[in-house]
């Protein structure tokens, strides 16, 4: 539970630091969403993407390495078929978990109240039905 | 500093925090989706701490005419509850419920080479791309602000 907080914290102080330095909402599916559209350069949205590899190296390392267990075939297609979904889905609804979820629910964005609701109570629903 | 050092900052902080909150697990991800035996409520404690930091600093930011290193601040304008919106948020739902990955953790596990988010992510990419495709059919819909 300790490195939930913490953890959830130093998301929070990312979006911050995000949007003190850039001006700039720390939603993952737009940022990945602007390289798509504009193509990779060494520009901020990359700078992001390339900082959450190291981060989580940096957090790997602290924790003493992660365990990995490889799921059996039907694990292979769910992650195949929920990556398409998720892919798709968070460019249609405009944002995911730390768009809406996080920066949107913090602005107080209707929009991502109503966006977060319904994906939890989707995902909920979709992971107590398959697993 | 510079905006890009910036935002190489911003994100190693994100993806170690996704890290140690234990996001980047999705079995962890499954267990607080899936209702039953074995609830795992650490999600809430993770969105909870994310969000009350977050809100605190926009409240506090929001009063300066401008960010450090940029004119001005760039939020999104749309407020329309569409269904738009209602389904991408769905279909986002259902994707994350059969996986246990959302973009930014299958993005910093993509990175550490855990085979599960490499291919989930090259699936998300995938979807995303076909948005693109699909969105350029639409010779009249106009360009929307994102969100996040």
């Amino acid at each position: 539970m300790i490195e939930a907080a913490a953890g959830g914290t130093l998301i929070g102080l990312a979006a911050v630091w995000l949007f003190a330095s850039l001006g700039r909402i720390a939603g993952i599916s737009g940022i990945v969403g602007q390289v798509i559209d504009r193509g990779v350069s060494v520009d901020w949205p990359v700078l992001f993407i390339v900082g959450l590899g190291i981060g989580g190296w940096l957090g790997a390392g602290l924790l003493g390495g992660l365990a990995v267990s490889l799921p059996d075939p039907t694990g292979w297609v769910l992650l195949v078929a929920g990556g398409v979904l998720v892919g798709f889905g968070t460019r249609l609804g405009s944002g995911c978990t730390s768009g809406h979820g996080v920066c949107g629910m913090a602005r107080f964005s209707g929009r991502s109240i109503v966006a977060t609701l319904t994906f939890v109570a989707v995902g909920m629903l979709t992971a107590t039905v398959i697993h | 500093m510079s905006g890009k050092l910036a935002a190489l900052v911003g994100g190693i902080v994100f993806g170690l925090g996704l890290t140690v909150s234990g996001m980047t697990e999705p079995q962890n991800i499954i267990a607080f989706l899936r209702w039953g035996p074995g609830w795992n409520p650490a999600l809430i404690l993770v969105m909870g701490c994310a969000f009350a930091v977050t809100a605190a600093g926009y409240a506090l930011i929001r009063r300066r005419s401008a960010p450090l290193f940029e004119s001005s601040f760039r939020l999104p304008q749309s407020t329309a509850i569409d269904a738009r919106l209602l389904g991408g948020a769905a279909l986002f739902g259902v994707g994350w419920g059969l996986a246990g990955y959302c973009p930014g953790p299958a993005i910093v596990g993509a990175f550490s080479l855990d085979p599960r988010a490499a291919v989930f992510f090259a699936a998300f990419l995938t979807g995303a791309f076909g948005y693109r495709l699909l969105q350029r059919r639409e010779a009249r819909s106009a360009p929307q602000l994102a969100d996040g």
